[in-house]
């Protein structure tokens, strides 16, 4: 017990990219043991590594940009998930092959170049930022988050809907391709990637001896998963380095002062409408990012891909992290990807190998019925076949939790410094005639 | 002066009337082409009264789901995300029920009280309807109310009250955990499948001639409108007539003058939750009645629209979330004249968007309700 | 106890003061506030019913009425918080009628609340930054780019500057890396008008400014603003202390339930039956 405060007083006072070091240090270091213990091959383990740090990475960005809204802004948007399938929808629709080209395809595209389905799909995000913050940003909080889940909802549906699913556009025929969604037929990140930048050439050379070295079979996939989850780290940094940026600034001074006291900030003269919207439209911009970059990789899309669930788990990371801290945002977005998103599907794998499939019951009645014989494998394996719900059950409990224990999250009570200098350290006093006290 | 005022105001009134103006030119082109359609016959008036019909049966369990969660958004001060979670568990309790007195011994124990997953134990097959089975229906819908009752305080106790003194935003994420928890925990145990549960044997309807041609009504719809009526009919007597009402409205008004002029709010807030909570298991096992499928998501996906009712009725009144209701049921399922059918649920939510933009304060604001 | 300072500050007072001579305010009407048949309602109540003064530059003003009498009303009205039913405002000759509030206060016409309104979790610098005018790294695009947030972090260098001797000034700077939440009472209001004053305004209006703060520093700060009011700045402040208002104020304008009772020197309304019947009757 008297251990406990000490333990707290430490980490009150360690450094954030200390703290930051050693969770991730932690996560990979569980996710290396734990894939020998499950007896990965090379190339799991490697696939592994390369999933869990694409999903950090995603989830990193995702809090960060919610924490724009949230922990900046104080604007509480629950459609999330809208912004990124803007996003990608958008792309996909520029750069899909044309079916003029690609006849097999079912659903055709313009056939633009990939970067400008990606800036376009972060523009058509940013701009669906604009259109709904120009109404709902009068809203108090809790409306705002009705609208937004709503207009999430609204989106998912209009991508569902089969009268959409083609449509003629610049005289192209294209379109959302409804509850089928859309398959990106067009070469795959890495591929593209390399071969734009003239590095084709010595990147499969590079892929081919990583396996000769390794002694991995059929190398490219899985080099391939991990490139560009480095790739991604590397937006992450983009992303932090931009709202670093934001936060640390006037622009980020007027957004806390918004989140505080609108009546304030606007009482000292500033337009907080205009900076609410530029804010919307930034955070709603790097969504759809997120979503290009997310789903781009997956090779296809689809509406379902866009539940509001999504949105739940960004909020989730950014309520670990502690919305208001960058860094909080990024520890949050690694947290949850390794523990609540990839954990159970990692540690289902793990007990799987350990003790065997088995034969899940179909239904809960299956699972539990032998309970009364003492007999709790059945009841596990059941557990194991819906790991899927039962995870988000978890996620479900953990917010709870974090909003009776610690709705601050881990990092959200340690305030970042609003301005764009130090403020602490005091210029230089000219005149040495002020003594006070 | 006076003309410098005249072109502020008009300024004002240019930045600020538009869009209401669009709104409103918008809703009245709507009217004219249904009267045109009507009039010239592209519109049949039996398939304008069928949706119309059919919205009235959806804004019926919309509003009687609407009252508890506009009563408990008014005296707890938080938009509880978990509600529409509370219609699926209340479904799904209920029909486990009605499945297992319909059912036994007949069926797999199993199969019966997880309401048929995974097997061909439907209530079509067990024949169960409002005719065929009244018991079973009556004691699923009992059961439905009083589990979703014991669900809602359950989770009151240990997962809101412990907030009660925070900001409704900490208690709306708060229930967002709630309602995830809850729907994958429905998933996780009744699994995730769709299922039929009543058939055409145990629900008889008859088509009842309209101009020029006819509309269907079923029994089911009829117990529908008869079982909610009679409930809010019921919470009206409770909540004018009783010591408790008078509390409750009190509460709603202003909790802190509540506190002080001796209203044992505790006690309200747990009545609230009892209310509340039962109508919305009344209202989920009659909406999965009426509708005739249960899945686990039903009470989420009927959420946003409840919300929408309650916004529009004004937050608080039970009378604008029953009128709420049924205007948003209505316009959804008419809706299907103009746009596609599977946008019926996004234009509801869309008229909801409108109403929280121009009149946040809903659309019978200024009267004084329940 | 703070008698001397008050006597000093209302010696200042009798000084001639020349509008437009004094440090960051620029040409002013003579007249910079012009209300004039304000109203406003609250559902039934009235709480401003047609209320008309004109604030002379260069001047302290005092607002004073009982409670609920209408005068954080008519602050709200005049800085565009409400939007009024009835009537103009006009500052430097703009009708600034139903402009939002930050349009106003970009105009030179800064208001303070009469709750304290501290931007609780953050600092008092932060808070303090956050007032300047016209600062670069407010728009978003200069604060992210390379190039111009260099100039951003020059011209923060510089408010930094002016923030600290205004925190200095204020008697604060020991606070300054405090959350302003845990400030007390009297050093939030302190807060307040320090970070108002930071928006280099024309006129001030400040509501209660003093409620809450030790005579020490009431006294203190009531030099700082006469001496401020000597530069060119303008003033109308709401205060409940008679002998505050009525020794440092050229002209004391009286409310009573929404309604302008009297609109005089302080010699005038001390004597006027009305006001001693409405006012210092009712404390009585
Ligand atoms: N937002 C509001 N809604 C409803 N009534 C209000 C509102 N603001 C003020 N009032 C009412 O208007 C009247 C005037 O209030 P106001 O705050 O302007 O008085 P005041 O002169 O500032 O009083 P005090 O000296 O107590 O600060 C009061 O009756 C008050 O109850
Ligand atoms: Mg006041």
């Amino acid at each position: 017990m008297s251990g406990e405060p000490s333990v707290t007083d430490k980490f009150e006072t360690t450094p954030d990219w200390q703290i930051v070091a050693v969770v991730m240090g932690i996560i990979y270091l569980a996710y290396i043991v734990s894939g020998f213990l499950i007896g990965f091959p090379l190339r799991g383990q490697i696939n592994a590594i390369g999933n869990l740090t694409f999903y950090v990475a995603v989830f990193a960005m995702l809090s960060l940009a919610l924490n724009l809204h949230w922990g900046y802004t104080g604007l509480f948007n629950i459609g999330v998930v809208a912004f990124m399938a803007i996003g990608v929808y958008t792309m996909a629709v520029l750069v899909k092959q044309p079916l003029s080209q690609d006849p097999t395809a079912q659903i055709g595209g313009l056939g633009l170049p990939i970067p400008v389905g990606m800036a376009a799909g972060v523009v058509v995000a940013t701009v669906f930022g604009l259109i709904v913050s120009l109404p709902a940003l009068r809203l108090r909080a809790d409306y705002l988050a009705i609208v937004t889940i709503a207009f999430s909802e609204i989106m998912r549906f209009t991508f569902l809907e089969t009268s959409i699913k083609t449509f003629t556009l610049f005289g192209t025929e294209t379109g959302l391709g409804g509850g089928s969604g859309l398959v990106f037929n067009v070469p795959a990140p890495i591929d593209w990637l390399t071969s734009a930048l003239y590095v084709r050439g010595p990147y499969l050379d590079f892929v081919g001896w990583f396996g000769t070295t390794l002694g991995i079979g059929n190398p490219k996939a899985v080099v391939d998963n991990l490139v560009y989850s480095i790739i991604l780290v590397l937006v992450v940094v983009a992303f932090y380095w931009l709202l670093q940026r934001i936060g640390r600034s006037p622009f980020g001074r007027v957004l806390k002062a918004i989140r505080e006291d609108e009546d304030v900030a606007r009482a000292l003269g500033k337009d907080t409408d205009w900076f609410k919207m530029q804010s919307f439209m930034v955070g709603c911009g790097l969504m759809g990012l997120v979503g290009v970059l997310w789903m781009y990789d997956q090779g296809a899309i689809n509406p379902n891909n866009f539940r509001p669930r999504l949105t739940f788990y960004a909020w989730i990371a950014l309520i670990i992290g502690g919305a208001g801290s960058n860094t909080g945002s990024v520890l949050g977005g690694a947290i949850f990807a390794a523990l609540l998103f990839q954990g159970p599907v990692y540690a289902k794998n793990l007990v799987t190998t350990a003790v065997g499939s088995g034969s899940a019951p179909q239904t809960f009645a299956g699972a539990v019925a032998p309970l009364g014989n003492l007999d709790p494998g059945p009841f596990a394996y059941y557990v194991l076949g819906n790991i899927n719900q039962l995870q988000i059950v978890f996620m479900g409990v953990v917010l709870i939790w974090l909003m009776h224990n610690r709705p601050e999250g881990l990092l959200g009570h340690r305030s970042e410094e609003a301005a764009a200098v130090d403020l602490t350290d005091r210029p230089v006093v000219s005149d040495g005639g002020e003594v006070d006290e | 002066m006076g003309v410098r005022d005249t072109v502020n105001r008009g300024r004002i009134v240019a930045i600020e009337r538009p869009d209401v103006f669009l709104v409103w030119v918008l809703g009245a082109a709507l009217v004219v082409d249904l009267l045109w359609g009507l009039a010239t016959g592209g519109i049949a008036f039996s398939t304008l009264a069928s949706n119309v019909w059919d919205g009235i049966m959806r804004g019926l369990v919309i509003g009687l789901a609407g009252i508890g969660l506009s009563m408990t958004y008014s005296i707890l001060n938080f938009a509880n995300f978990a509600h529409g979670d509370y219609i699926t568990a209340g479904a799904f309790a209920g029909w486990s029920v009605t499945y297992l007195i319909t059912g036994f011994g007949e069926y797999d124990l199993g199969a019966l009280v997880l309401v048929g997953p995974k097997s061909n134990v439907t209530g079509t097959i067990i024949g169960i309807g409002v005719v065929s089975t009244p018991l079973a229906v009556l004691a699923g819908l009992l059961v439905a109310g009083a589990a979703t009752i014991a669900l809602a305080l359950l989770v009151d106790r240990y997962v809101y009250r412990p907030l009660r003194d925070e900001g409704g935003i900490t208690l709306l994420i708060t229930s967002i955990g709630v309602a995830f928890a809850l729907r994958y925990l429905i998933a996780f145990v009744f699994d995730s499948s769709t299922r039929t549960t009543a058939g055409t044997t145990g629900n008889p309807a008859v088509r009842l001639n309209f101009v020029d041609g006819t509309v269907r009504v079923s029994s089911h719809d009829v117990t529908l409108v008869v079982v909610s009526v009679g409930l809010m009919l019921g919470v009206h007597y409770l909540l004018q007539r009783t010591k408790l009402g008078k509390a409750m409205r009190a509460m709603a008004d202003n909790e802190d003058l509540a506190r002080v002029t001796g209203i044992p709010t505790e006690r309200v807030v747990r009545s609230t939750w009892i209310i509340g909570g039962g109508l919305t298991g009344f209202a989920g096992f009659m909406l999965v009645l009426w509708k005739e499928t249960i899945r686990f998501n039903d009470g989420w996906l009927l959420l946003l629209l409840i919300f929408a009712a309650v916004i529009m009725g004004g937050i608080g009144s039970i009378y604008g979330a029953i009128a709420g209701g049924l205007i948003i049921g209505i316009v959804a399922s008419t809706s299907v004249i103009w746009v596609p059918s599977g946008l019926t649920e996004a234009t509801a939510f869309l008229v909801m968007i409108l109403v929280l933009l121009f009149r946040p304060e809903g659309i019978f604001s200024g009267r004084s309700t329940a | 106890m703070s008698e001397t300072a008050e006597s000093d500050a209302a010696g200042d007072a009798e000084s001639p003061s020349v509008a437009g001579l004094g440090g960051g305010s620029p040409d002013m009407a003579e007249y910079p506030l012009q209300v004039e048949d304000l109203r406003k309602q609250f559902g039934g109540i009235t709480a401003v019913d047609g209320v008309s003064f004109e604030i002379e530059a260069g001047t302290m003003t005092g607002l004073i009425g009982p409670n609920g009498a209408g005068k954080s009303t008519t602050f709200n009205c005049i800085t565009g918080m409400y939007d009024p039913d009835g009537g103009t405002v006009t500052f430097n000759g703009e009708d600034v009628t139903g402009m939002d509030p930050h349009d106003i206060a970009q105009r030179g016409l800064v208001r303070t609340f009469q709750i304290a309104r501290e931007l609780s979790d953050m600092t008092v610098l932060e808070n303090m930054m956050l007032a300047p005018k016209g600062q670069r790294g407010e728009r978003l695009w200069q604060s992210v780019l390379p190039g111009t947030r260099d100039r951003v972090i020059e011209q923060e260098t510089e408010l930094v500057e002016q923030v600290w001797d205004a925190l200095e000034f204020f008697d604060i700077d020991h606070l300054a890396s405090e959350r302003a939440g845990n400030l007390s009472g009297g050093q939030r209001k302190l807060l307040e008008l320090a970070r108002a004053m930071l928006t280099d305004p024309d006129m001030l209006l400040l509501d209660e400014p003093f409620a809450g703060v030790n005579p020490t520093l009431e006294a203190r700060l009531l030099e700082h603003v006469h001496e401020l009011r000597k530069q060119g700045y303008t003033f109308l402040i709401v205060e409940h202390d008679m002998d505050l208002i009525m020794n440092n104020c050229e002209r004391v304008i009286v409310m009573h339930q929404g309604k302008l009772l009297t609109d005089g020197t302080p010699e005038e309304v001390r004597s006027d039956e009305e006001v001693i019947e409405a006012y210092l009757g009712g404390q009585a």
